[in-house]
């Protein structure tokens, strides 16, 4: 199977009633690798990753995949800043994605316990997706968006309000996944994990991508003074 | 479980299609609330072998039924208007049934001496000169229009505090009257099957200008083809034959007779 | 006052005796308004979903005729059905004046805005809830709906029983279009407004009381769902 990547955006950018949110932003996401999209508040994380999923149109400049846009919206999954639950079981939760595809109930429900066992929610299956905890909810929405064993993973902050345990539990479960060849792409606030996992980072600031690059050389010596200040706990400007 | 809710839709939805042999009848509440209805309709199933479905409405409302085709025939009893009905082509003819009376009731102290009074008109000049509370039914019902006429004959325009119109039917007019205590013009049937007299009680009754004449008047088939005008005669020879007379005149509440038969052959 | 008892306590023994009477105009008028709900329901929720996951120019105007035909008086909508319905009427072919079936197309007039309306209202949060998801996962839009509709199921509940609520109290225009007949059409509104005309209080509280106790279940029924779901239990 052809690989859905690269993504290409050349010059895109995003509005919203007659307000700039986004760009011109131009990068390319290559073929493997974890990257980190960091940046302060409103910088415009939530708003590049939703554009790249096609969740945000793009108002001006292209963007593009290596295949076509229908098929390749099929190979990718996003996991929300704040877990979207169903009002279902979280069996039912998991099965969903699959049952949208076809998949029939017996099959997907076969394939939701698999998946809940290797993310730890073997016990929660028959509880209501609602009324989990934080933590709960978070990982259910990961393993509801792998189930269906996308190329391109979106997370917006997938640790956002977890304590150090469960933040661990979804950073091993993540790097097992990127192990796996999956390509993650990730928002995130917290600089250690920005610094344990990236491969590659996105550095947003006002709207646009500030500075970006491999992650060991930007965490060293960033080029920009906002940038290095961000790093640093500083207030960017 | 599925099952059973679409056997209710279709059962609903076919409930009227499924008797056979029934026919409509516009009667006016008075007629429906003497009770004599209850008498009649199981004998006539007996006898003719069909139901007659009654619309309890005012006599304006089932001229108009009958004007729009929506029953087989009518039973009212407002003789102007009858006639125009049947002058217009909406019935094919009118044919006298029986007739009861009207009747004045009121308080038990009765202020405005209703019960000296000589006539129906000098009943509703005393009320008028007194004053009393007067309940009407003002709806245009064929009791309304009597009651109306009668006012012109007594030339007094009735209004004022005193006179309520209660735009309402006979049974919701005495229920009116005999909460404030005033006097009310009912028919005779109505009264003695009202079942919430209170302290009112019948103050004059008898004057020959009180008769109440009930005629039957079928649709006419001519304009509207879908009537039943067969079962609509059938009703007709029925309700004027001896078997009827005998049933019609032996009905009474309280040992009162309510209605005096008068078709002629 | 001792009318007042008398009427109570007749009505009860009616109750209790298991007057056939009132039991035939007990199931006729949870026959209309079962099937009009059931009707109403049919054409309502699925209304209201659609409303709620689509934009076009015309949907504020819907929403706002179906607003304002839920306060529609029920008199207005009877007198409209019988001009219809009537023989003189367009509709008068099918000859369904003074029927059941009659009382359930009024009835299906009053209560399929108040369906629509609430239930549009509760898909319309939850839609909101769901957008990002279900378009992230590429449902198509008949997945989408129903989705909303089988997890907005106890909303949507609610918001049928409150059409019931409000058929099975409704007396102007099922009197004006079923014609109150004896046996046929003789709902338990109808026969309370003419056993009050009577005077006969014993038996227009003996339907009072059904129609009451109907009332309460109806609302306790509301009350349980509505706050199961606020309880975010689903
Ligand atoms: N639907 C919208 N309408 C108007 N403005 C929006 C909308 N969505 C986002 N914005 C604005 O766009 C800018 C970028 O928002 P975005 O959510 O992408 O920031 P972010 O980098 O994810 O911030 P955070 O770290 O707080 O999550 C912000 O100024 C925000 O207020
Ligand atoms: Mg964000």
């Amino acid at each position: 199977m052809v690989s859905i990547l690269p993504l290409k955006l050349s010059a895109a950018s995003a509005h919203m009633h007659g307000k700039r949110l986004l760009g011109p932003v131009s990068l390319t996401l290559g073929q493997n690798g974890l990257t980190v999209v960091i940046g302060p508040n409103g910088a415009g994380k939530t708003t590049l990753l939703r554009l790249m999923h096609g969740l945000q149109r793009c108002s001006g400049g292209a963007l593009s995949w290596a295949v076509p846009a229908a098929e390749a919206r099929q190979r990718q999954a996003f996991v929300f800043q704040a877990p979207i639950m169903m009002r279902r079981r979280v069996i039912d939760s998991l099965a969903y994605p699959l049952r949208l595809r076809g998949i029939g109930k017996g099959e997907a429900r076969a394939m939701a316990r698999a998946s809940a066992a290797r993310f730890g929610l073997a016990d929660l299956l028959e509880s209501r997706a609602p009324l989990l905890s934080g933590g709960e909810k978070q990982k259910l929405s990961l393993a509801r968006a792998l189930i269906i064993a996308p190329e391109v993973l979106f997370l917006d902050e997938p640790c956002a309000n977890l304590d150090g345990r469960a933040t661990r539990e979804i950073e091993t479960l993540l790097l097992c996944e990127r192990a796996r060849g999956t390509r993650i792409v990730m928002s995130t606030h917290d600089m250690g994990q920005a610094r344990r996992l990236a491969q590659e980072v996105i550095f947003m600031h006002k709207g646009v991508v500030h500075e970006s690059g491999a992650a060991e050389p930007f965490f060293a010596a960033p080029d920009t003074p906002e940038a290095a200040a961000f790093i640093n706990g500083d207030i960017v400007e | 479980m599925n099952l059973g809710w679409k056997t209710l839709i279709a059962a609903g939805l076919l409930a009227s299609a499924g008797q056979a042999e029934t026919m409509r009848m516009a009667v006016t509440t008075s007629f429906y609330n003497s009770g004599l209805s209850e008498i009649l309709l199981p004998e006539i199933k007996l006898e003719l072998g069909f139901d007659v479905e009654l619309i309890v409405v005012g006599t304006g409302q089932a001229l108009r039924l009958g004007a729009a085709g929506d029953v087989d025939a009518i039973l009212v009893h407002a003789r102007a208007a009858e006639e125009a009905f049947v002058s217009a082509g909406f019935g094919t003819h009118r044919r006298e049934i029986m007739y009861n009376d009207f009747i004045f009731v009121g308080p038990p102290d009765d202020p405005a001496k209703l019960a000296e009074a000589k006539t129906a008109i000098a009943a509703l000049q005393s009320i008028a000169m007194a004053e009393a509370p007067f309940v009407s039914r003002g709806d245009d019902s064929g009791t309304n229009k009597k009651e109306l006429a009668l006012w012109g004959e007594a030339g007094i325009a009735p209004e004022g505090a005193w006179y309520r119109a209660a735009g309402a039917g006979m049974g919701a007019t005495l229920n009116t009257a005999s909460g404030m205590n005033a006097y009310a013009f009912s028919d005779r049937a109505s009264w003695l099957n009202f079942g919430n007299k209170g302290e009112l009680s019948l103050l004059f009754a008898g004057d020959p200008a009180l008769f109440n004449q009930y005629a039957y008047i079928p649709v006419n088939p001519a304009r509207w083809p879908h009537v039943k005008n067969d079962l609509a005669m059938q009703l007709e020879t029925w309700l004027t034959s001896e078997k009827a007379a005998g049933l019609i005149n032996a009905y009474t509440i309280d040992g009162e007779q309510l209605f005096i038969f008068n078709a002629t052959q | 006052m001792s009318g007042y008892s008398e009427g109570f306590w007749g009505a009860w023994r009616l109750i209790f005796t298991f007057d056939p009477e009132l039991y035939e105009i007990i199931f006729l008028s949870l026959q209309v308004t079962v099937s009009a709900v059931i009707i109403a329901s049919v054409i309502g929720l699925p209304l209201g979903a659609w409303l709620a996951v689509n934009r076009f120019w015309l949907r504020r105007y819907v929403i706002a005729v179906l607003n304002a035909l839920m306060g529609l008086p029920p008199v207005v909508v009877g007198l409209f059905v019988y001009m219809a319905l009537s023989r003189a009427g367009p509709l008068g072919g099918f000859g369904l004046l003074f029927s059941p079936a009659a009382m359930i197309i009024a009835q299906v007039i009053i209560i399929t805005p108040l369906i629509a309306s609430l239930s549009h209202q509760s898909i319309r949060d939850l839609w909101a809830e769901y957008h990002d998801l279900l378009i992230s996962m590429n449902a198509t839009r008949a997945q989408r709906i129903r989705a909303l509709l089988w997890d907005g199921r106890r909303a949507l509940l609610t918001a049928t029983l409150a059409g019931f609520g409000r058929a099975i109290g409704e007396v102007g225009a099922i009197m004006i279009v079923g014609g109150n007949i004896e046996h046929v059409t003789r709902a338990l509104t109808t026969a309370i407004a003419l056993e009050t005309g009577r005077g006969n209080f014993a038996f227009a509280m003996g339907l009072g009381l059904v129609l009451i106790v109907l009332a309460i279940i109806i609302n306790l029924a509301i009350h349980i769902i509505g706050k199961t779901e606020r309880a975010s239990t689903w």
